[in-house]
């Protein structure tokens, strides 16, 4: 792998730090996309945890994933003061267009639709997020563009 | 010069606050990035010379979105900002820790005994009385005790936590010293959600600027940022999820007051819980139990999301109908059509309709309805929300949320929701109902945690089912 030695630094650099094994991953994630059988093996050995806790670990939380998302991922807020104007129907539209279900990413990589459970943005939904991206008063157009 | 203030703030920068502070500097004003007022529908909105704009799409047009004096500013004016008090009215960092320092100096029996006085109760959801849990971890030895502050927010329809920690960061860190002092806790973390990343960084730099300051000599301040888990606002999931693990619920006791992170005594508060501190010991702890009504004292962060005109965040004393907040702070639906229900207190709170809308936001009058203020988030539908479906939510999200560790929570949501899709495709019969009202009430009594407990509110009340009627 490209970068073994580069990931183990960056799991190490957590050691002594509180959550280190959840902000590793996170930091994982930052930097790769996804998490590899490779990376549970790293974290596993850094924190002297078995892989199968660490399987446990990335499998709770839904930030992280075993999958590569898409170059443009796109995250429609799902929860209710976003339901309250129209997220469903807005979610609807835009999986329809991309041919693409919550939670499926495209085969070319291009693109990946989630969930998300409320951004904070909740007086101004439906929210969304392209990236890093932070959507207000998402559109149809605003996640396709 | 011209001094404009431009909300640095997640809301209003998706709505373009950042282009606009840009394009002031470009024309020349003094730029200062400060927090929001949290009044959404007019973000972003720019206060220059004490005269405020809001929404602002175009600089040229200023004069279109002219509010007036940004204190005379009714929505603001006419709220009670203790905790909000500073927020929107500078750059964040510019803080003075004068009154801070001196507060310190007081002695920890005294600081308990003005919060004990005060009746302030959590904001995270239970509404516990913070003094009781002061005082256990206070008299609770043991080698190591922790200030551990839940920024989780999880609840759709929230976001005062998010308003604060992006605005005035400082706010938070005088609660948790303040706290850690009386307490005996000389470590702080901050669980954050990572859902809101403009709130670390700029919680990030106020831990650096507070170090600069000297207040983090005697206590350890660290920010720790979630990984996507409704559960983890759980407090022994948290602490769980903290330790570097799953972030499976803990059963209870030993409640975290007395063994919680890592086993030491550690004082679990939401937010606002603790951003409710200063302005306590500000005004002294008799004068604040003198706001509000009844046990339900001081002031309450509401706040107005979905389909709301003027949706936001109010901070008011408690008492107020929940009338008065939707139809006259939030000046009724966005979409123009009747009034269908709120959900009060986030996804475990209840769908109230327009029979309910005289209650009083009190701990107690909301009780009696078999609802909660939860966190304070007021999620408005209008006339076309289905019952059906947003029950079937309830369930979906519990399903989707649940830690695992218990039964009742993790096959009995998914037999929920199943059974709700069921309803849903037309077969709509009664046996259906007595099994979901079964369900809910197997639920409410046998779960480990609220997660599974508290399903069965937004499902009766979205259904209309009686509690306990299954028997
Ligand atoms: C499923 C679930 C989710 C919760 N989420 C949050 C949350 O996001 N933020 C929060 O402060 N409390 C949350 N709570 C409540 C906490 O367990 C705990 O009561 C609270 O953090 C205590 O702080 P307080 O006394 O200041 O309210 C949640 C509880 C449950 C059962
Ligand atoms: S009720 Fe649900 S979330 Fe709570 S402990 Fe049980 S399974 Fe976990
Ligand atoms: S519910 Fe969608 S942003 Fe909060």
């Amino acid at each position: 792998m490209e970068n073994d030695s580069a990931i183990r630094e960056l799991v190490s650099a957590c050691v002594g730090q509180t959550g280190a094994p959840v902000t590793a991953l996170r930091k994982i994630m930052a930097t790769h996309g996804h998490i590899t059988d490779e990376h549970v093996g790293i974290v596993a050995d850094v924190f002297n945890l078995s892989r199968a806790d660490v399987r446990g670990i990335v499998s709770f939380y839904s930030d992280f994933s075993t999958t590569p998302r898409g170059r443009k991922h796109i995250r429609i807020c799902q929860a209710e003061a976003c339901q309250a104007v129209g997220c469903r129907g807005l979610t609807r539209e835009v999986s329809a267009a991309l041919g693409l279900g919550l939670g499926e990413t495209s085969e070319d990589l291009a693109v990946s639709l989630e969930g998300v459970y409320c951004l904070g943005l909740c007086a101004s939904g439906p929210s969304a997020m392209v990236n890093e991206r932070i959507i207000a008063h998402a559109t149809r157009e605003d996640l396709l563009q | 010069m011209s001094r404009a203030l431009v909300p640095n703030e997640t809301l209003a920068n998706a709505l373009g606050a950042n282009e606009l502070a840009r394009e002031l500097g470009a024309r020349g004003y003094q730029v200062v990035r400060s927090g929001g007022f949290g009044l959404a529908w007019l973000e972003p909105m720019l206060v220059i010379d004490g005269q405020a704009y809001g929404p602002v799409r175009d600089l040229d047009a200023l004069e279109e979105v002219a509010l007036g004096p940004v204190n005379e500013i009714p929505a603001i004016a006419r709220q009670r900002r203790i905790i909000f008090d500073r927020c929107g009215r500078g750059n964040p960092m510019d803080y003075d820790p004068a009154w801070l320092l001196d507060q310190l100096r007081r002695s920890p029996r005294e600081i308990i005994a003005e919060i004990r006085a005060s009746g302030l109760r959590g904001r995270g959801g239970a509404g516990f009385p913070a003094h009781i849990k002061w005082q256990t971890v206070h008299d609770t030895p043991a080698p190591q005790k922790y200030i551990v502050v839940n920024a989780d927010e999880g609840d759709s329809g929230t976001f005062a936590d998010r308003l604060i920690m992006e605005g005035d960061p400082f706010r938070l860190i005088e609660g948790m010293l303040l706290a850690g002092h009386a307490v005996g806790a000389d470590k702080g973390i901050v669980y954050l959600r990572s859902e809101y990343p403009l709130a670390a960084r700029i919680f990030d730099q106020a831990i650096a600027r507070a170090r600069e300051l000297g207040l983090l000599e005697n206590f350890a301040l660290e920010l720790f940022i979630g990984a996507g888990a409704y559960i983890c606002g759980e407090e022994t999931s948290l602490l769980e999820s903290l330790e570097g693990r799953r972030g499976e619920v803990r059963s209870k006791p030993p409640v975290p007051a007395v063994a919680g992170l890592f086993g030491q005594p550690t004082l679990v508060h939401n937010v606002i819980s603790l951003c409710s501190v200063p302005g306590i010991l500000r005004m002294g702890g008799a004068a604040y139990a003198e706001i509000g009504v009844g046990p339900s004292t001081g002031s309450m962060t509401f706040q107005l999301a979905g389909n709301i005109q003027r949706g936001g965040l109010y901070e008011l004393p408690f008492g107020l109908s929940m009338r008065e907040l939707v139809e006259d702070w939030g000046g009724g639906t966005r979409s123009g059509r009747p009034f269908g229900a709120v959900q009060l207190g986030g996804p475990l709170g209840a769908y109230l309709f327009e029979d309910a809308l005289d209650t009083p936001l009190t701990y107690e009058a909301t009780a009696k309805l078999g609802a909660g203020i939860g966190h304070g988030g007021l999620v408005v539908f209008d006339d076309t929300m289905d019952r059906v479906r947003q029950a079937h939510f309830a369930f979906a999200f519990c399903a989707h949320e649940s830690c695992g560790k218990c039964t009742p929570c993790r096959i009995g949501a998914v037999r929920g929701k199943e059974t709700m899709e069921a309803l849903a495709a037309g077969e709509y019969t009664e046996d259906k109902i007595a099994v979901i009202a079964e369900l809910c009430d197997v639920m409410e009594e046998a779960s480990l945690c609220q997660m599974g407990g508290m399903t069965p509110i937004p499902v009766r009340s979205a259904l209309g089912i009686a509690p306990g009627i299954s028997e």
